[in-house]
């Protein structure tokens, strides 16, 4: 099968590409990012989703399936470019697939899409409305790429959609959206607060990603791996050490002192669990994670940090 | 043995109970080899809050439990009862109840008020010792992973009363029935008493709650809230069974609901007859 990846340079994106090729697919990568130790089986294409360049690489190369992942999930990131990214790149790729025959699309996307608050469940299932989007509006343009793409569900029922809601990955690359925040030495919690934090092994969600192709899942689906962890334990196993600031404090002490900067909303998701129910994943494609959470988080510990050497130089 | 907790090895152990130690390890839940279970909850917060409230339980209030017995020794069932005022000392006092009589010791879930998950300290205690805010979500996954659910109907409305109210009853919800009958969980309705007397509420201060953040504040004759060493009667009756799916009209199950509420009635009547010594412990009616 002709599979084309967006963000395929990006950690995971690598990964989806090592599991793709090796199950015998043949990969069309597009990233805005190069990536020039591209392995072979992959034909690299260095543009932007939204664009025309995008749109030629349907017309011309005809593939089979589209796994989505260029988005940007930092909570970290603020710029009217992740806006326009994440839902007007994801309208794209459901537009494309529709107009060039594609069968099949899998859209990666967060947990996060549910939102961390004080009167949220532990353990969401797929049919609940993101609820954190008062406290975090950064989070908006996920949410809506989220939902945008399920909508793919009934516009075009001919396209085998599959929407992913992916907990936090840790792993050796040392990078996401639980990364980058636990990449300095010292990581801020919230005094008297001590979530549960979903991570899986950063392996185990590109397997995942790869069976949901493999199994031409239709839907939404959780993916989860170990039960979770409360945030203090993640910490502490990651080698990091943990700094708890009172709540009134938190937003002057962000972004000095070595600890990482968030937006406002994101100290809810530092306050508040976000778990998720993976139960309909796991029956429905068999997944059992190969790593546990400790090999996820020794294995980030042993990592090297580019992104933290980088800033702190 | 020390627990490896959630809070990091170097924290400097609490005391704990050789009992609570090994009703811990008796608890029947699937702790990881973090000590932590699917829900967050850790094994060393368990062993010492159990070991902080043993003698509160044991010692500084005058606790006596009837009809234990009642309460499965496996499997799911929701333990429903009345608020005697006082605060949450009953939900404490029953949380200790099955940690403390029941054999093998089970861990008893509170549905709580949801502002307690946003008070700094409260939030991380409560969440680690499997006490979570009272969703539907939470009461359903709960009661279908065969656990024993704390349900006081009387919600908000039942932890306000004075202490001149202890006794009596307010309007029960039917949430509770719905959800017992959708889960084909047993209730067992419980009494309790003496909740008034530990915490003579004599005011309520919503205006002052208001601004801390918490739904009121209550005062009593001697200002603070703090417990008095009181006698509290806990009596639990025979376990109930409804027949439905949850999704029946209203007044039917209003029907079920005011069942359960007489249930209660008749345990807090016997249970004041009991403390006042005019009724002896195998007298009680259960059933």
């Amino acid at each position: 099968m002709k599979v084309l990846v967006t963000g395929i340079t990006g950690k995971l994106g690598r990964l989806v590409a090592a599991e793709l090729l090796q199950a015998g697919h043949e990969l069309l990568g597009i990233d805005r990012r190069p990536w020039p130790s591209a392995p072979p089986g992959v034909e690299m294409f260095q543009v932007d989703v939204r664009k025309r360049p995008a749109e030629d690489v349907f017309r011309t190369r005809r593939p089979d399936a589209v796994v989505h992942m260029a988005t940007v999930t930092h909570l970290r990131h603020q710029s009217p470019d992740r806006f326009r990214i994440n839902l007007h790149g994801t309208r794209a790729m459901v537009d494309y697939c529709d107009r060039y025959a594609v069968s099949q699309l899998v859209f990666v996307g967060r947990h996060t899409y549910y939102g961390a608050a004080p009167d949220s469940a532990l353990y969401h299932a797929e049919d609940e409305p993101p609820m954190g989007l008062s406290s975090f509006p950064e989070l908006a343009d996920l949410v809506a790429a989220d939902l945008y793409a399920g909508s793919a569900l009934w516009r075009h029922p001919q396209l085998a959609t599959c929407v992913l809601r992916l907990c936090y990955t840790l792993g050796p690359s040392g990078r996401g959206t639980l990364g980058s925040f636990l990449r300095g030495p010292r990581v801020p919690t919230v005094l008297g607060f001590d979530p549960l934090f979903h991570v899986m092994h950063e392996a185990d969600a590109a397997a995942a990603i790869a069976l949901a192709l493999e199994r031409r899942l239709h839907g939404v689906y959780n993916v989860s791996g170990p039960p979770p962890l409360p945030l203090s334990v993640v910490i502490r196993e990651t080698g990091r050490k943990n700094t708890p600031v009172p709540e009134a404090l938190v937003n002057l002490a962000l972004g000095r002192f070595g600890l990482p900067r968030l937006p406002k909303g994101a100290v809810e998701h530092i306050k508040y669990p976000i778990v998720v129910d993976s139960t309909a994943f796991k029956s429905a494609t068999g997944f059992a994670p190969a790593h546990s959470e400790l090999d996820a988080m020794n294995e980030f510990r042993g990592a090297s940090h580019p992104a933290y050497e980088a800033s702190s130089r | 043995m020390l627990y490896r907790g959630a809070h990091g090895t170097n924290r400097r152990v609490r005391v704990v109970s050789a009992t609570v130690r090994e009703r811990v390890e008796r608890l029947a839940l699937p702790f990881s080899p973090y000590g932590v279970d699917p829900y967050g909850i850790d094994k060393r917060a368990l062993a010492e809050y159990f070991s902080r409230s043993e003698w509160l339980y044991h010692n500084y209030f005058d606790v006596l439990v009837v009809g234990a017995e009642h309460v499965p020794a496996s499997g799911r069932a929701m333990l429903v009862g009345n608020h005697s005022g006082g605060v949450a000392l009953d939900g404490a006092i029953v949380i200790a109840s099955g940690f403390f009589e029941l054999e093998p010791p089970r861990l008893i879930h509170a549905m709580l008020d949801r502002f307690l998950a946003s008070l700094p300290g409260v939030s991380r205690l409560l969440c680690r010792v499997g006490q979570f805010t009272g969703l539907p979500e939470h009461a359903v996954r709960l009661l279908e992973d065969d656990r024993l659910l704390l349900v006081f109907p009387e919600g908000a409305r039942g932890t306000a009363k004075l202490a001149s109210q202890a006794h009596t009853l307010v309007r029960f919800g039917t949430g509770f029935m719905r959800l017992a009958m959708a889960t084909r969980s047993p209730v067992v309705p419980f009494a309790f008493l003496g909740g008034g007397e530990a915490i003579p509420t004599v005011r309520n201060l919503y205006g002052l709650g208001k601004l801390l953040g918490v739904p009121y504040v209550p005062v009593t004759r001697y200002v603070l809230p703090l417990p008095r060493p009181a006698r509290l009667t806990l009596i639990y009756g025979e376990p109930m069974r409804f027949e439905g799916t949850g999704r029946e009209p209203d007044d039917e199950v209003l029907e079920h609901v005011e069942r359960v509420r007489a249930r209660i009635a008749r345990l807090l009547e016997q249970g004041a007859a009991l403390r006042a010594g005019r009724l002896r412990e195998s007298e009680i009616a259960f059933g």
